[in-house]
C-alpha cells in the first residue's frame, strides 16, 4: 500500500504557473485525474515520476522525496504521454528489454505476463512502428506493469483507444485498483474518469480545483452557484424576467455612471440557466448582447467537462 | 555499461537513415584511396608522392579532418539525440538504473560506430595507400581511433544538452577546425583534431618530419587533451541525465 503525497506544491516555468499550490494524497485504489489541456495534469504526473522538481512544496512517496531517486522505479511505474518508444524494435523485445532495465531475476516471464494481461499477445512480433495508436498504449502499458509496480501513473492512457480497447484497460486498471494498487490517470474526460476513478482530482488552470468521488464532482460541476453579468437590448425587462426563472436565485440591476447598465445574475442551476436564458429572452422579445461569466476560466471549464 | 541500453541504442542508431552517410563516408573515402593507388600505378610521378606526403595527407584531410569529427557527430548525437527530442528515453531514465551508466553505455556504442566506420575504414584506406600495415597506416588508425573517442564523447554530451547539437557540432567541425583552424594559429590549440594529429605525429615518429606530419599541440598536451575532454563530457552526460527536462509539449 502506498501514498504519493503532494504538500502545496506548486511548479512555474519561467513566468508560467503550471501547477499552483496543489495538496493531494493519493492513495491505493484508482485515482482520476480530471482537466482540460493546459491543467497542469502532466506537471503533476511528472513531478510524481520523479522527473520534475516542484518549484515549491514537496512530491513525496510514503515519505520519501521523490525527485532524482532512481530506485523510486521499483515501486512506480510510468505511461508516459507521448507515444514515441523505441519503434526498431518489436512490442515482445521492447518490453523484455524494460523487464531486463528493472533487472527482474526472470524478465521473459514478466514480459510475457505484461503482454498477455495487455492483450498484445498476438502482435508482439510486429515492430512497434507498423503498430495502431491503441497498440502502441498497449505496449506502453505493458512495459508500466511489467515489474509489478504498487504505483501506477497513466498520462492520458485511454488516448487513441477504440471503446472495445478502453473498456478492457478500464477492467485492468479496475482490477489493478482492486489489488490494492495505488493507480493515478489523467484524462480530460468525465465520462472517462467517473467509469472507474473510485476518487477524482480535478485541475482547472494549475489550481486543484475539485476533489472526491463522481457523483461529488458531478454535483459541484452542475450545481455550485453561478454568477453571470449580462448586457441586453432591455436590462430592466430582463432582470423583472429572470427572477420569476426557477433556476436563478438572485438579480441584481447595476447602471454605471454613464447610465449603461448590466444584469448580474446568480444562477442555482447552471445547466439548467444556460438552457432557459435564450428561450426566456425570446419570449419577452428581449435581444442578449452579452452573457459573461463572473468565473470564466473555471466557468468555461466545467462547462465544458459537463457538456463532454 | 548495460547491454539492454547498448542493444537498445544500437538499434535505433543503425536502424535510422542517417545510417546510410555511415556507409556512404568511408565507401568514399576507401573510393578516394583506391583511385589514387590505381593512378599510381599508372604515373610513376604520382607512385613517388604517394611514398612521400601524399598518402599522409590524404588519411589527414579526409580521414582526420572529416571523416572522424562527422562520424562522431552522427554516431555521438544519434546515440541519445533523437531518443531525447522523442521522449523515449522516459523508458531508460524511469529504471533504477545509474544515469552514468547510461551515458557512458551510450558512449561506448557510439564509440563502437565509429571504430567500425571511421578508425577501421582509415587503417584500411591505410594499407591501400601505403601498401602495408606500417608505422603510417597503424599511426592514423591510433589516430582516428582517439579522435573518436573525443568527438563521440562531446557531441554526445551536446546532444544531451542542447536540441541543435547537430548544427552547432558541424559548425564546430567544419568552421572552427577546419576553417579558423587553418588560418589562426591559435584555434588550432582547441582543436581535437590537432590533438588527435599530435597522437598521429609521435605514433610516427621519425617518419613524421619527412611525410610533413606536425601537429599544433606536442604529444603529451594532445593525449591529455583528448582524454580530459573525453572523461569530462561523459561525466557531464550523466550527470545532465539526473535532471534531464522531459519536454512534453512538441
Ligand atoms: N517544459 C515546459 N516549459 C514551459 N511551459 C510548460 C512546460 N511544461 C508545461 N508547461 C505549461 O504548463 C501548463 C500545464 O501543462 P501540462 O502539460 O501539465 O498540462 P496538461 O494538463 O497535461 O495538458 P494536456 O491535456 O494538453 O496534456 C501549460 O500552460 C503548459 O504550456
Ligand atoms: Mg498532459
Amino acid at each position: 500500500m502506498s501514498t504519493v503525497a503532494l504538500e502545496q506544491v506548486s511548479r512555474w516555468f519561467g513566468n508560467v504557473v503550471a501547477v499552483n499550490d496543489v495538496t493531494m494524497h493519493i492513495g491505493p485504489g484508482v485515482t482520476g485525474l480530471l482537466g482540460p489541456n493546459g491543467a497542469g495534469k502532466s506537471t503533476l504526473i511528472n513531478m510524481m515520476a520523479g522527473f520534475l522538481a516542484p518549484s515549491a512544496g514537496s512530491v513525496t512517496l510514503d515519505g520519501r522525496p521523490l525527485y532524482r531517486d532512481q530506485e523510486i522505479y521499483r515501486e512506480v511505474g510510468l505511461v508516459p504521454e507521448r507515444e514515441e518508444m523505441y519503434d526498431a524494435v518489436t512490442g515482445w523485445q521492447f518490453v523484455l528489454a524494460n523487464a531486463k532495465l528493472h533487472k527482474l531475476p526472470d524478465p521473459a516471464a514478466a514480459a510475457r505476463r505484461a503482454i498477455g494481461t495487455v492483450d498484445m499477445a498476438a502482435a508482439q512480433d510486429r515492430d512497434i512502428r507498423t503498430y495502431s495508436k491503441g497498440m502502441k498504449q498497449r505496449i506502453k502499458m505493458a512495459t508500466a506493469i511489467v515489474h509489478d509496480p504498487a504505483v501506477l501513473l497513466l498520462d492520458e492512457p485511454f488516448n487513441g483507444m477504440d471503446p472495445r480497447q478502453r473498456l478492457h484497460l478500464m477492467d485492468l486498471l479496475h482490477d489493478l485498483g482492486d489489488q490494492g494498487r495505488t493507480i493515478l490517470f489523467s484524462s480530460h474526460i468525465l465520462e472517462e474518469v467517473e467509469q472507474i476513478a473510485g476518487r477524482i482530482e480535478v485541475m482547472v488552470s494549475g489550481r486543484h480545483a475539485a476533489s472526491g468521488d463522481f457523483r461529488r464532482i458531478r454535483r459541484l460541476m452542475t450545481q455550485r452557484p453561478h454568477q453571470y453579468t449580462i448586457r441586453s437590448s432591455d436590462d430592466r425587462a430582463l432582470a423583472s424576467a429572470v427572477i420569476a426563472e426557477q433556476s436563478a436565485s438572485g438579480v441584481e440591476l447595476v447602471t454605471d455612471k454613464l447610465g449603461s447598465s448590466t444584469v448580474h445574475v446568480q444562477a442555482t442551476d447552471f445547466s439548467a440557466f444556460v438552457h432557459a436564458l435564450p428561450q426566456l429572452a425570446s419570449r419577452h422579445g428581449i435581444r442578449l448582447l452579452e452573457v459573461r461569466p463572473a468565473d470564466e476560466s473555471l466557468e468555461s471549464v466545467f462547462s465544458y467537462l459537463v457538456a463532454r | 555499461m548495460n547491454a539492454t541500453v547498448a542493444a537498445l541504442t544500437s538499434r535505433s542508431l543503425l536502424g535510422r537513415k542517417r545510417t546510410l552517410v555511415l556507409l556512404l563516408l568511408p565507401a568514399a573515402l576507401l573510393g578516394l584511396c583506391t583511385l589514387a593507388r590505381v593512378l599510381a600505378g599508372l604515373d610513376p610521378d604520382i607512385e613517388q608522392a604517394l611514398n612521400g606526403p601524399l598518402a599522409a595527407n590524404l588519411l589527414t584531410a579526409f580521414g582526420i579532418a572529416i571523416l572522424m569529427p562527422l562520424l562522431g557527430l552522427i554516431a555521438g548525437t544519434g546515440a541519445i539525440g533523437p531518443e531525447i527530442d522523442e521522449g523515449s528515453i522516459v523508458y531508460l531514465l524511469a529504471k533504477p538504473l545509474n544515469r552514468y551508466s547510461i551515458a557512458i553505455t551510450k558512449l561506448v556504442v557510439a564509440i563502437g560506430v565509429v571504430v567500425l566506420f571511421g578508425a577501421l575504414p582509415i587503417t584500411v584506406a591505410g594499407v591501400v595507400l601505403t601498401g602495408e600495415l606500417g608505422t603510417v597506416t597503424l599511426g592514423y588508425g591510433v589516430g582516428a581511433l582517439a579522435a573518436g573517442c573525443a568527438y563521440s564523447a562531446v557531441f554526445l554530451a551536446l546532444a544531451v544538452v542542447t536540441r541543435n547539437a547537430v548544427v552547432i557540432g558541424l559548425i564546430y567541425a567544419l568552421i572552427w577546425e577546419s576553417l579558423v583552424g587553418g588560418v589562426v594559429p591559435g584555434a588550432q590549440t582547441l582543436s581535437i583534431q590537432q590533438w588527435s594529429m599530435a597522437v598521429v605525429q609521435e605514433l610516427l615518429g621519425d617518419t613524421a618530419q619527412r611525410l610533413s606530419v606536425e601537429a599544433a599541440v606536442g604529444f603529451g598536451t594532445g593525449l591529455a587533451l583528448l582524454t580530459l575532454v573525453t572523461v569530462t563530457a561523459a561525466a557531464y552526460a550523466g550527470n545532465r541525465l539526473q535532471t534531464l527536462p522531459l519536454h512534453d509539449n512538441s
